[in-house]
């Protein structure tokens, strides 16, 4: 059977010169990058080298890379010690409904602390209006944190015309670039941020590693107590074939980005022509334009998510939904639901985020298994059913 | 893939009475699509046994389990049999649910009593629930 592989945006497989570079790391030199010798030194260069090579990718110094272990902790980092670095200014911070668990739940985290917090909301199509930014923020507002695009949906965010706004109030400006880095360009100083979360697999790297980077000069509370290890904003014994793994897929997806964005689009593209002309009822989630080049979300009306991945899976697909019987909190997508979808919507939601080694072929699979898939489904959906005899209704 | 047993994706792969009853003598639908499951029952009921059963499900690879095995279980049994299905039972059936979809199995059973409520309604039989469910 035909393995084809849509699930990039939960994690993409690693790049084969990635494992290279990170093997001796996990075998010879082992050494700790803290220690005074020449295990030592090797670590220590090996580390300092991914640090270029990651700041490199966004236009960043490498002394303003902070290696974590996720782009979950580097979120929260950002929100978290951001926030509270800035507590004597003012304690009111700003995010997007849409934003990651890793933002959100921190922003509640403080929220129970004693800041407020003020949610921006998204239109239809989970676009952030900067008007909207500007009207939340505040004098006290000491932290507006926007998330660059959603992995969700897809959706891009006029991030530099929000950062400009969170700048005019002095606030510090975070964004979750973790669907972003690596995938399109990403360059600090153009998009004027002040902080920016970037995790490794999602483009070609290990799991278990991430980068936030923060601006010179601006301050942080440490994440992590102990050791001097990141300038002692984040100690503990650095992950170093994690980090060297990190460094090297930034400095391979820093090459040939644009061949990369083309390939990716035509294969978002081929779905999200070929879907709606195969399927009724079928709805394109996230911004029509402004998206991700390797993100085509929908949600097919009638009919539940877990239900279709498992028959995709059967198929041989793997593909995401945000429907509330795959999560195991048993809610629909915050991200639909802010979007102004209803929950019988939500729970249809299926996503496809093709990687660089997916083809026409693969995606032409998709097209030929989904129908099926969603009319067995539907022919034993009462809503179908209902819908089905108020359109005969109608006739 | 949630964790499913065996059994489940059985039932989920080859569901079991799907579909419509047109001139059924009662029908049960519960959970609501907000939640993300919804099941309707059909029944027909001869001698007071259950003679036929259809269902239709929104809802995931348990709830289109449980259905199919809620049919199954109750295929031919009497009225009084059928309302003894229990979600433990149901989730025993089906070689076990996870924790977090055990919901669903309640749905099942109470979408097969709701059937059998509303055809002892029609017949002007007065319904008490154990549940506690008011009858209208």
């Amino acid at each position: 059977m035909r393995k084809v592989y849509l699930d990039n945006a939960a994690t993409t497989p690693m790049l084969p010169e990635v494992l290279e570079a990170m093997l001796p790391y996990l075998k010879d030199s082992y050494g700790n990058p803290q220690s005074l010798h020449g295990w030592g030194d090797e670590a220590r260069e090996a580390i300092e080298d991914a640090r270029g090579k990651v700041a490199a990718l966004i236009g960043a110094q490498p002394e303003e890379i902070i290696f974590t272990s996720s782009g979950t902790e580097s979120n929260n980092f950002a929100v978290k010690g951001l926030a509270g670095a800035q507590q004597s200014k003012g304690r009111h911070i700003v995010v997007s409904a849409i934003e990651h668990f890793s933002v959100l739940h921190s922003a509640r985290t403080l929220e129970k602390q004693g800041f407020e917090l003020t949610l921006v909301p998204v239109d239809r199509y989970g676009l952030v209006n900067p008007e909207d930014v500007a009207r939340c923020i505040r004098k006290d507002t000491v932290l507006v944190s926007i998330m660059h695009a959603n992995s969700e949906v897809g959706t891009i965010q006029p991030i530099r015309e929000i950062a400009r706004l969170a700048k005019e109030v002095g606030a510090i400006f975070h964004t979750d670039a973790v669907a972003t880095a690596g995938t399109i360009p990403v360059d600090v100083s153009e998009l004027g941020v002040d902080a920016l979360s970037l995790a490794g697999n999602q483009f070609y790297g290990p799991k278990g590693v991430g980068a936030l980077w923060l601006k010179k000069g601006v301050r942080i509370i440490p994440y992590l107590e102990g050791g001097v290890q990141e300038g002692g904003r984040r100690a503990g014994t650095e992950n170093v074939p994690a980090i060297v793994g990190l460094g090297k897929a930034s400095e391979l997806v820093g090459k040939e980005t644009g061949p990369r964005i083309e390939h990716l689009s035509a294969l978002r593209d081929r779905l999200i022509e070929g879907l709606p002309s195969r399927i009724d009822r079928v709805i394109l989630t996230g911004h029509p334009t402004q998206r991700l080049p390797g993100n085509a979300s929908f949600c097919i009306e009638f009919i539940e998510g877990e239900s279709m991945l498992m028959l995709l899976n059967h198929q041989g697909v793997a593909a995401a939904s945000g429907s509330a019987c795959t999560s195991k909190a048993l809610k629909a997508s915050h991200v639909l639901l802010a979007m102004g979808f209803a929950h019988e919507i939500a729970h249809g939601s299926l996503l496809f985020s093709p990687g660089v080694w997916n083809t026409g072929e693969d995606i032409d699979h998709v097209l030929e298994v989904l129908p099926p898939i969603v009319d067995r489904l539907r022919q034993m959906s009462p809503l179908y059913a209902k819908f089905s005899k108020e359109q005969s209704g109608r006739r | 893939m949630p964790v499913y047993s065996e059994k489940v994706m059985e039932h989920f792969m080859n569901p079991r009475n799907v579909g419509e009853i047109e001139d059924a003598d009662g029908i049960g639908e519960e959970g609501n699509p907000v939640c993300g499951d919804l099941m309707t029952f059909y029944i027909k009921v001869e001698d007071n046994r259950l003679s036929d059963i259809k269902f239709k499900t929104f809802g995931c690879g348990a709830a289109i389990a449980v259905s199919s095995i809620v049919s199954e279980m109750a295929m031919g049994k009497t009225l009084e049999e059928a309302r003894k299905i229990t979600p433990a039972l149901v989730a025993k059936e089906l070689e076990g649910l996870p924790k977090n979809k055990y919901h669903c199995s309640n749905l099942g059973a109470q979408a097969l009593n709701k059937a059998i409520d509303d055809h002892l309604k029609k017949q002007g039989v007065k319904v008490k629930t154990k549940r506690g469910r008011k009858d209208e």
